[in-house]
C-alpha cells in the first residue's frame, strides 16, 4: 500500500467486511458485535449479531426472519455518527430494504452497494448513484453476457405466456425467489387474466411488502382457494425448491417456468427441465455494473462475490484500481443465494420492541442529510 | 431463417417427444421445399464441413461485441456454447429482415469457407446485422455444426413419414446418405425424400443399421434358451455396410458416410460379389498371421486418410467382417429370420471365397453357463465381448427401445477399472454449461527416481457415467477445493477418488503415464475410499500386460 493513501475505510478480516473507524462491519457472515446490514436476503443478513443497523423498510423482513434482534433502523441519507465514521443508507434497488452504505472519514468516502441493480423496480427505491472514493461492488452477473432487456417487455411476454395457458385450461407455476423477485413479478402481472395464488413463503413477504405500502394485486394462498375450477386460469408463484415437488401435485396440470437472471443461459434453462425461463434479475446486468462503477467517479473499486476476475481485470483495463475481496455472499452459480428464505419459525413481533438507548449502533446526526453535504468526489 | 430459429425455439424448450413432433410438423407443412430440405439435413444430425475456422468466428464476435478477447473466453466459459456466447454478445441488430434458411445458408455461409480471413470476418458481421437474435443463435448454430436441440434423426424421420404418408422406414431407407458433410440438400432432394412410394427406387444407399442394446443383467435372466440366440464375437472395428448393385459397389459408415475410396482392397474384394447384395459387417484391421484383429488404432490411421498409400495398406490391411445378409438377388430380405438370412450368407461368403471377406464365425453353445465360459476368452482374441441375435429376428432399424423382449443384444466384456484420484476440473457443455463436469484422474507412481515420495501422474479425462445429482456434488467439491485456475480448468485438491473403467488398455509413449485407455468413463465416486488407497501405476500397466 503506498504511504500516501489513507488507511482504508473498509478491510477484509474473518468476520466480514470491516470499518476500523467506527468500529462495526458490513453484511459480516460471523457473529460479531455491531453490524451494518445492507439487505434482508439470508447471504448477508445473518444470525447472532449482537446489534444490528439497517434501513427502515428492511426492519418488517429482518424481525420476521431473525426474530427478537437488537435492531437500530435509519431512513434513507439519514446519517449517523458511528465512532469516527459518519454512516448513512441509500436505496440500492435490490430488494424492498436494500440499501448501499456510505461511510465517510475525514472526507473519504467508501460506498458498500451490496447487492444492486439499476433497472427501475416498482417494488422497491431506485438504486441512488452515490459518489465516493472506494466503491465496493458486487458482480453477480459480471460478465458482458448479461444484459436485461426492459422490463416491460418482458412482463409483457409472462403475462402472455400467463394468458396463453389460461386459455388452455393449464396453470401456469413461475419459481421466482421469494424475497424481491417474487414481488417484483407480482407488481407486474395482469390479475385480469386470472387469479394469482402464491406458496406460504412468498404470501409471508407480500405482507411485509403491502405493510410497507407497496402495491401488489390482490394474492391468495392455496388453502384460500374453495372453488378448484377457479384455479385452471391461475397462476401460481412459488419458491425454487418446490420444483418438482409434490406441493404442486394439487394444481394438476400445469407449465412451469422459472424467473431468474441465469434463464439467460440455455443450459441453465435445460438443466432444469422448465417449459419456459424468464430472465428477471434483481442484481445488476453488465452495463448496469459498469454504469453505475462508472457514476459513482471511484477511483478504487474492491469487486466482490460473483465474477470477480473478469470485472476486476476489465476496471484495470479501463483506468480503475480495481481489486477483489474475498467474500461469503452469494454463489457463482446460485441467484438462490439471495432468496433462498429458511422457514421462519420464530416469528418476530413486526412492529418492532423499542430499541433501548445503549442498544443503538450509532448517534443520528441533527440536520443536514446526507445529499446535502457530497461535495467531495473522487478523482 | 424466422421460421426455422422459432421452430428451434420451440423444440429446445418443449420436453414432450409429442410436442416436438408437432412442432416439427407444423414447421415442415409450411417450409418451403429449399428451407425444408437444409431443415431435415441439420435436424437429423447433419454437419457440413466447418465453413468458418472457430478462432475466425471468436475473433469476429469480440470484435463486433467490443470486447477483448479474454473476456470472449470467460464468457464462453460461463456459457458452455460458442454459438450461444456470440449470440449473447452481439450488439442489437438495427435493422433486420427475414432470410429464408436456404438461402442463408447457401449465400451467406457455405461460400465463407474459401474467403480469406478478412473477408470471412466482413461476411460474419455483414450477416449478423441483418438477423435478429434469435436468428443469429440458429445462424451460429449452422455455422459450428453442434446442434443439440433433442431431436433425432428418428424423429424427425418420424415427422416427415406423417406429413408426406409415406412409411417411415422408406424415409429412412432415402435418407441414408442425405447427411454426408458434403451433402447440399436441394428442394428436389426434399421433395424425392417425401414423395409417394414407387416400388422401383433405384439406389446405390445402403439400409438403416439395425443396432443392438446393451445386455445389462446375464442373459439367463431374460433371454430365455441359449439354443435361441445366433452368438458372435463383438469386434471393435468400424460397423460398415457394403452396397453392390447395377455392377459397382460401394462401403457405407454408420455415420452415413460413403467410406469407399479409404478402404481400395475392400473394393477389389466387393468386384467378387454378386450384384444386388448388400452385407452388414465389420471394417476391421487383420492380422493374417496370429488371424486376430490388429488394435483399434492402427484402424484409425487408415480412417485419418482419405487416399491411401501402398504402405499404409500394407502396413494395416484391412477385411470386413460379414455379419448379415441385408438384399439377396436383388431383392430386401431384411424381414426373413435370422437364420435365414444367416444360412444365406454362409453360401454366399463361401461361394467369394475372398480372403478379405470373412464370415462371422457363429459360437455354437448349448446354454448360458457355457456362453458365459466363452465370454471369457474375448479379450484374449481381442474381441470387446459377445452379440447375441436372436435367430428368428428379423433385421430392425436403429435402436429399438420399445421392443421389451429385445432381438439384438450387445454383451460386453465387463470393464476393466482402477481407483484414481480427481486431480483437474473442467466445465462442461450444452445442459452441462458451467458445472464441472469434465476431469482429469491421476493414479499413484511409486518409482519417482527424484525423490522417496510417491507421485500422482495423470492418465485419463472422462466425463461421462455420473447422474446429475453426483454431478451436482462433485461440481460442489471441485468449487471448495480449487487450488488455482487456469482458463477454464481448475486444479483440484487431490483427495476425491473415482472408480474409472475403461474398454482396453495400450503402451503410449504419448501419455505421460505411459498407457492410453480406450472408452474411460466413471463407474462411481468412491467416497469411501482415501485417497492413499487408489491404484498405482504398476497396476494400470499390469493390466495393459506390461511392467
Amino acid at each position: 500500500m503506498p504511504n500516501d493513501r489513507p488507511a482504508p475505510l473498509i478491510e477484509l478480516k474473518a468476520a466480514g467486511l470491516y470499518c476500523a473507524a467506527g468500529d462495526f462491519y458490513v453484511d459480516p457472515w460471523k457473529p460479531v458485535d455491531r453490524a451494518v446490514i445492507t439487505h434482508a436476503h439470508s447471504d448477508h443478513s445473518r444470525w447472532g449479531n449482537k446489534h444490528y443497523l439497517a434501513s427502515r423498510q428492511s426492519e418488517g423482513v429482518m424481525r420476521s426472519r431473525l426474530g427478537d434482534i437488537s435492531l437500530q433502523t435509519l431512513d434513507y441519507s439519514e446519517r449517523l455518527r458511528i465512532g469516527e465514521a459518519t454512516v448513512s443508507l441509500h436505496p440500492a434497488g435490490h430488494v424492498l430494504g436494500s440499501a448501499q452504505v456510505r461511510i465517510e472519514v475525514d472526507g473519504q468516502v467508501c460506498v458498500l452497494s451490496g447487492d444492486y441493480k439499476v433497472q427501475p423496480d416498482p417494488t422497491c427505491a431506485a438504486f441512488e448513484v452515490v459518489p465516493c472514493h472506494t466503491f465496493v461492488t458486487e458482480s453477480t452477473f459480471g460478465l458482458p453476457i448479461y444484459r436485461w432487456r426492459e422490463e416491460s417487455a418482458l412482463m409483457a411476454e409472462i403475462n402472455a405466456w400467463w394468458a396463453m395457458n389460461a386459455e388452455a385450461g393449464r396453470v401456469s407455476v413461475i419459481y421466482a425467489y421469494a424475497f424481491g423477485k417474487a414481488q417484483r413479478l407480482l407488481a407486474g402481472l395482469n390479475p385480469s387474466i386470472g387469479p394469482i395464488v402464491c406458496h406460504g413463503a412468498v404470501e409471508t413477504l407480500n405482507d411485509a411488502y403491502r405493510a410497507c405500502g407497496v402495491a401488489l394485486p390482490e394474492t391468495r394462498m392455496v388453502t384460500d382457494v374453495t372453488d378448484k375450477s377457479a384455479l385452471r386460469r391461475a397462476m401460481v408463484i412459488a419458491p425454487p425448491s418446490t420444483q418438482g415437488s409434490r406441493w404442486l401435485n394439487r394444481f394438476g396440470e400445469y407449465s412451469d417456468a422459472f424467473a431468474s437472471g441465469w434463464m439467460q443461459i440455455r443450459g441453465a434453462r435445460r438443466r432444469r427441465a422448465l417449459d419456459r425461463g424468464f430472465v428477471l434479475s434483481d442484481h445488476a446486468d453488465w452495463p448496469g455494473l459498469l454504469s453505475a462503477i462508472e457514476s459513482t467517479g471511484a477511483s478504487q473499486v474492491y469487486v466482490t462475490h460473483g465474477y470477480v476476475e473478469p470485472l476486476v481485470r476489465w476496471l484495470n483495463e479501463h483506468g480503475i484500481d480495481g481489486r477483489s475481496f474475498k467474500t461469503e455472499f452469494g454463489d457463482e452459480n446460485d441467484e438462490a443465494a439471495d432468496g433462498e428464505l429458511a422457514p421462519s419459525s420464530a416469528a418476530g413481533d413486526p412492529d418492532g420492541a423499542p430499541v433501548a438507548a445503549d442498544d443503538v449502533i450509532g448517534k443520528v446526526v441533527s440536520g443536514d442529510s446526507i445529499d446535502d453535504s457530497t461535495e467531495e468526489r473522487g478523482a | 431463417m424466422k421460421a426455422f430459429a422459432a421452430l428451434y425455439t420451440e423444440l429446445d424448450s418443449a420436453t414432450s417427444t409429442q410436442r416436438k413432433l408437432a412442432a416439427l410438423g407444423r414447421y415442415f407443412a409450411q417450409a418451403a421445399p429449399a428451407n425444408a430440405a437444409w431443415a431435415t439435413y441439420f435436424l437429423a444430425g447433419g454437419k457440413p464441413r466447418q465453413s468458418v475456422k472457430s478462432s475466425a468466428l471468436r475473433f469476429a464476435a469480440a470484435e463486433a461485441a467490443a470486447i477483448p478477447e479474454w473476456l470472449f473466453e470467460e464468457c464462453y466459459d460461463a456459457v458452455g456454447d460458442m454459438a450461444e456466447t456470440i449470440a449473447l454478445l452481439l450488439p442489437d441488430a438495427s435493422e433486420t429482415s427475414d432470410i429464408p434458411l436456404a438461402e442463408c445458408i447457401t449465400t451467406l455461409i457455405l461460400p465463407l469457407r474459401l474467403l480469406p480471413l478478412e473477408a470471412q470476418m466482413a461476411g460474419l458481421r455483414t450477416a449478423w446485422s441483418r438477423l435478429d437474435s434469435a436468428s443469429r443463435f440458429v445462424f451460429n448454430k449452422l455455422i459450428t455444426g453442434s446442434f443439440r436441440v433433442g431431436v433425432s434423426r428418428l424423429l424427425v424421420t418420424q415427422a416427415l413419414a406423417k406429413l408426406s404418408e409415406v412409411d417411415a422406414n422408406i424415409i429412412a431407407q432415402r435418407m441414408m446418405g442425405y447427411l454426408a458433410s458434403n451433402a447440399q440438400p436441394t428442394a428436389d432432394d426434399y421433395l424425392k425424400l417425401t414423395a409417394s412410394h414407387n416400388a422401383h427406387e433405384p439406389d446405390a444407399q445402403p439400409f438403416p443399421f439395425f443396432l443392438a442394446q446393451s445386455l445389462q443383467s446375464p442373459p439367463e435372466n431374460s433371454l430365455g434358451e441359449a439354443t435361441e440366440w445366433l452368438v458372435e464375437w463383438k469386434w471393435d472395428g468400424m460397423r460398415g455396410q457394403l452396397v453392390k448393385r447395377g455392377g459397382s459397389a460401394q462401403l457405407w459408415s454408420r455415420g452415413d458416410e460413403l467410406i469407399s475410396e479409404r478402404f481400395p482392397e475392400l473394393m477389389e474384394m466387393a468386384a467378387a460379389l454378386p450384384d444386388g447384395c448388400v452385407l452388414d459387417g465389420e471394417v476391421i484391421g487383420w492380422d493374417s498371421q496370429s488371424d486376430a484383429p490388429l488394435p483399434f488404432a492402427k484402424l484409425q490411421t487408415r480412417m485419418a486418410r482419405k487416399k491411401v498409400g501402398a504402405k499404409l495398406m500394407a502396413d494395416v490391411p484391412i477385411v470386413f467382417i460379414a455379419y448379415d445378409l441385408l438384399e439377396y438377388q436383388g431383392v430386401d430380405i431384411r424381414s426373413e429370420t435370422m437364420a435365414t438370412r444367416r444360412a444365406l450368407l454362409v453360401g454366399l461368403v463361401d461361394a467369394v471365397n475372398e480372403p478379405r471377406l470373412k464370415l462371422s464365425a457363429a459360437i455354437q453353445v448349448t446354454s448360458w453357463a457355457q456362453l458365459a465360459e466363452v465370454r471369457r476368452e474375448a479379450r484374449e482374441r481381442g474381441a470387446e465381448g459377445l452379440m447375441l441375435k436372436r435367430l428368428d429376428s428379423a433385421y430392425g432399424v436403429g435402436r429399438t427401445k420399445r421392443q421389451t423382449r429385445g432381438e439384438w443384444w450387445k454383451w460386453k466384456l465387463d470393464p476393466m477399472s482402477v481407483d484414481a484420484v480427481l486431480i483437474y476440473a473442467q466445465r462442461g457443455h450444452g445442459r452441462r454449461a458451467s458445472l464441472y463436469t469434465d476431469y482429469s484422474f491421476a493414479v499413484w507412481d511409486d518409482n519417482n527416481p527424484d525423490s522417496d515420495e510417491r507421485k500422482l501422474v495423470p492418465f485419463a479425462k472422462a466425463y461421462s457415467g455420473l447422474t446429475d445429482a453426483e454431478i451436482r456434488e462433485v461440481d460442489a467439491f471441485v468449487r471448495r477445493n480449487t487450488l488455482e485456475k487456469f482458463g477454464p480448468v481448475r486444479t483440484v485438491k487431490p483427495e476425491l477418488v473415482m472408480e474409472i473403467g475403461f474398454e482396453g488398455i495400450q503402451v503410449s509413449k504419448r501419455h505421460k503415464s505411459g498407457v492410453a485407455v480406450r472408452f474411460p468413463r466413471i463407474l462411481r465416486v468412491r467416497n469411501d475410499k482415501p485417497m492413499e488407497e487408489a491404484d498405482t501405476l504398476e497396476s494400470l500397466k499390469a493390466l495393459a500386460g506390461v511392467g
